[in-house]
């Protein structure tokens, strides 16, 4: 298979541009002919869904909570970047696409990530004339503040709630269509199946979650914007119901899967505290514009922060990173962190915690201006902890947080599947190894408002599959395939929950593919992992049926597709045998404990393909060709 | 903590419901009220019966998809806060618990604790959005906002459409929902231009959905997980009015 990841030619300021004049186009008259399913509401799905019905196109969307508000794009806290210099600091496009290019640890993609950056701008203005109520400044002009990762202010953010605010005004958008009649949404429906005909995805097998029903829903076009798989790892940041089977169900149809072992670990989340633990939640990494993060000197001091003289705390990152400080990207904070934890200098239960502290930063402006900064994290943080942290500083510990990897796209966001588009955290994506803080919700936005619905019409324009009905045989082969499984999942007569082997799942991942990795773990993970799948088919428990709601059911399905991928994932993390950005190889590092990159062997987006049920997946890469940018190696000391 | 926990069961619309008790051993206080279901839950399925079934996803009080009303308050004990984040502190070693779905004729009941809210979603469809086609906006700063009314708008725009309001009304009216999407919008220049359509249209909606009037009783502020005030029902009634006589003087022109 020759991957053509379709990148324009000319200048890289010049592509997009030139892109768009030579796309082709649907004409406004033939879009109604037109049918486009879209998989998720998130700010992706959602913005693709609303765009494309104001372009005129039949949209039907689909998603699996009980509205489209709800998508877990509504818990991004921190912010979104644009490369607006507002401040006059010395913002430009070039600024905000190096930055993002150098934060991933150049493994992304150069041309898509010049165009995110350039697109960042449109964003802002949309949000703004949707009425996303951004902060402002006193002017009447809007705030912006700095992340990790960057030297200039460059994030817009509404309090602690940015990722809310961009999907209520992506969701508003997508109800005025609904009500236009251009969008018809599906809540409470999950899809199970993608159903691919004469080699293009046509369609989708959807199970409604209430009634059961298991029906095809055909399309000229199939977009999934399902978000990412970091749930594979059980314990995260992400919302329950955040899973891979969309991803994973294309897959397993042919679509290719890039990059998996690139998840991020995100520094500032709040630690475990015990077993029945069903998720973790984030601290937004904008508390590290005002917080300082240390742990005691000496290991074993058990006093509390505030009896601990300053001479005895180590400030680490403002140690070890004098340029960035406590900005440094997550993946260098979060591996910090971990360190001092290993070297047995962690805080609170287990030691497996650093301090976030905002001692100074309210003594230097009042804890009135700290509470209208961060007042929602800071009751957050109270509500599960039961601490109160302008008192005492935070505790905080690295967790699961984000998949840069995913399905794979070319420059027009279509996978190797003809007619199958996939947005947002689903696809591979413009990341690379490494994502930095702000530039998630600005990528599931500028794909769902500016790039989607020009590059979807090139492929409808040259549609040279038409919209089958769903009497076609490969529907109805999806759908027995879908029956098939539900049925005998719940037949099989067994002891253990399917809570229970994602819990067993996550430990492994956790253990040997989370911030460390070795030759040896990884190994011993693939092999658990696989013994873990087949204990499943055999010893798993689903009560009930499939014709009604069924929780246990749809985690079952869910459980079953994360343990195919989790084996992926380790063997991609296997394969790649060098450390970039969170993918950290114990054997690769500098003498400082920094990732070793090997830009010689490993400079190569790697994109598995399916290769069957109990056969190893076959590898395919797109190597990645810098025209402009220089890889250097990362530094942020 | 030992705990006796109520719980409504009802297999689906169909079927008569009934509460059922079970006994819960180890929960801990530091477990959330939603993790402590799912431990029961996880017994409740090793025994071959069928989990309580309940919303929740972000489990971080934002999302909005878990409701519940426990010991006959929306979203628990604890105030400004959503059942995902009441933990089991709150409560007493010992305690007898009662959880019941979120009860309104505008929230058909789907199953044990899952209401239908989709009502909701059809509100927002009839008003609730500032109709702005994707590429046609202005540059952001060409629209400053004073501060004071951005904030103002923020406040309104932190609900999170979890309808605890309908559930703690007596009338089970959707007002709060509704005013704080009006207020949202309507306090903005840019929703400005859809202002007079825009309250009408949702009020419209939120009255033929089958939410009840408002009751004037307060409850919906007392249980909202993020603390939203009635003062924007006020603001959306001057809204309403001043939209309605414009409509007598000047016919429907929206």
């Amino acid at each position: 298979m020759k991957l053509n990841a379709n990148i324009p030619a000319g200048p890289l300021t010049q592509k997009w541009t030139t892109h768009k004049h030579e796309i082709r186009l649907v004409n406004p008259a033939n879009k109604r002919k037109y049918d486009i399913i879209v998989v998720g509401t998130g700010l992706a799905g959602a913005s693709a869904a609303a765009t494309l019905g104001e372009l005129g196109y039949n949209v039907k969307s689909f998603c699996v909570q009980d509205s489209a508000r709800r998508a877990h794009s509504v818990a991004a806290q921190g912010g979104i970047n644009a490369a607006k210099n507002y401040r006059n600091d010395g913002d430009n496009v070039y600024r905000l696409f190096y930055d993002t290019l150098k934060g991933g640890d150049f493994r992304a993609r150069e041309a898509n990530v010049y165009r995110l950056a350039e697109v960042s701008v449109n964003v802002i203005d949309q949000a703004t004339a949707q009425g996303v109520p951004f902060a402002r400044e006193y002017s009447g002009y809007l705030a912006t503040r700095s992340f990790g990762g960057a030297q200039v202010s460059r994030t817009f953010y509404a309090r602690g709630q940015t990722g809310q605010q961009l999907l209520l005004g992506a969701y508003q958008a997508l109800m005025a269509q609904v009500s236009a009649g251009t969008v018809k949404v599906f809540p409470r429906s999950e899809m199970l199946e993608l159903i691919v005909v004469n080699g293009h995805a046509k369609g989708i097998v959807v199970r409604d979650l209430i009634g059961g029903k298991i029906s095809s829903v055909m399309a000229d076009a199939v977009v999934l914007a399902t978000g990412g798989y970091s749930n594979v790892f059980h314990l995260t940041t992400s919302g329950g119901a955040s899973n891979v089977t969309a991803l994973w169900r294309a897959h397993r149809q042919g679509a290719l899967f890039a990059n998996p072992c690139f998840t991020q670990i995100h520094p500032t989340c709040i630690p475990v505290s015990g077993d029945y633990q069903s998720k973790l939640t984030l601290m937004s990494e904008s508390l590290r514009n005002d917080g300082r993060v240390w742990v005691p000197k000496n290991g074993g001091d058990k006093r509390p922060a505030d009896q601990v003289p300053d001479n005895e705390r180590d400030y680490y990152l403002e140690r070890m990173y004098p340029a960035y400080g406590n900005l440094v990207p997550r993946d260098i904070a979060s591996r910090a962190a971990k360190r001092v934890c290993d070297e047995g200098r962690g805080v609170g239960p287990g030691g497996r915690g650093v301090f976030l502290d905002f001692r100074d930063a309210i003594k230097r402006f009042g804890e009135d201006v700290v509470r209208e900064r961060y007042g929602n994290l800071f009751e957050m943080y109270h509500e599960i902890t039961n601490e109160n942290a302008y008192k005492t500083p935070m505790r905080i510990y690295p967790a699961v947080h984000y998949a840069m990897g995913g399905l794979w796209v070319d420059y027009n966001l279509m996978s190797n599947l003809p007619g199958l588009f996939v947005v947002g955290e689903a696809n591979f994506s413009d990341h690379g190894a490494n994502r930095l803080g702000a530039s998630a919700l600005m990528q599931g936005l500028s794909d769902g408002y500016f790039i989607l619905p020009y590059t979807i019409g090139n492929y409808l324009a040259q549609n040279q599959v038409k919209r089958p009905s769903t009497d076609v045989s490969e529907a109805k082969r999806a759908e027995q395939a879908v029956t098939e499984r539900l049925n005998k999942l719940l037949s099989i007569p067994g002891k253990r929950t399917p809570a229970d082997f994602h819990k067993h799942l996550g430990r492994i991942l956790w253990d040997h593919c989370g911030m460390a990795r070795t030759e040896a773990g990884l190994q011993q993970a693939k092999q658990e992992i696989a013994a873990l799948r087949e204990e499943f088919w055999r010893n798993v428990i689903v009560p009930g049926s499939h014709d009604d709601l069924n929780m246990a059911l749809e985690r079952a399905g869910r459980v079953a597709d994360f343990l195919e991928m989790g084996e992926l994932l380790c063997l991609d993390a296997l394969e790649r045998r060098e450390s970039c950005g969170c993918h950290f190889r114990t054997e690769f590092q500098t003498p400082e404990g920094e990732c070793l990159r090997n830009d010689a062997e490993y400079a190569y987006v790697a994109a598995w393909e399916f290769g069957g049920d109990g056969k190893p997946a076959v590898l395919h890469k797109e190597p990645l060709v810098y025209e402009e940018a220089h890889m250097a190696q990362r530094s942020y000391k | 903590m030992k705990l006796t926990v109520r719980v409504w069961r009802q297999k689906n619309a169909r079927r008569e419901g009934r509460f059922a008790e079970y006994e819960v051993q180890d929960a801990s206080p530091d477990m959330s009220f939603l993790e402590m279901l799912d431990v029961l839950n996880e017994r409740l399925i090793r025994q071959g019966e069928e989990p309580i079934h309940f919303d929740s996803d972000c489990r971080e009080g934002i999302c909005g998809m878990c409701s519940c009303v426990i010991n006959g308050e929306a979203h628990g004990p604890e105030s400004q806060v959503t059942t995902c984040q009441t933990y089991m502190r709150s409560f007493k070693d010992g305690d007898v618990i009662t959880v019941e779905p979120f009860r309104a004729m505008a929230f058909p009941l789907i199953k044990d604790l899952v209401v239908d809210r989709s009502a909701l979603d059809r509100i927002i469809q009839a008003g609730g959005f500032i109709s702005v086609t994707t590429g046609s906006a202005p540059e952001a700063n060409s629209i400053p906002v004073s501060k004071y009314h951005s904030d103002l708008a923020m406040d309104a725009a932190a609900c999170i459409g979890c309808g605890a309001c309908v559930a703690a009304c007596k009338n089970a009216s959707a007002n709060l929902f509704v005013a704080a999407k009006v207020a949202h919008l309507n306090l903005l220049p840019q929703g400005g231009p859809e202002k007079d359509p825009r309250v009408l249209g949702m009020v419209e909606a939120m009255t033929s959905e089958g939410f009840g009037a408002c009751s004037v009783t307060g409850s919906c502020e007392a249980v909202c997980p993020k603390g939203i005030p009635t003062s924007f029902i006020s603001r959306m009634n001057h809204n309403f009015l001043t939209a309605a006589l414009k409509l007598r003087v000047h016919g429907p022109r929206g």
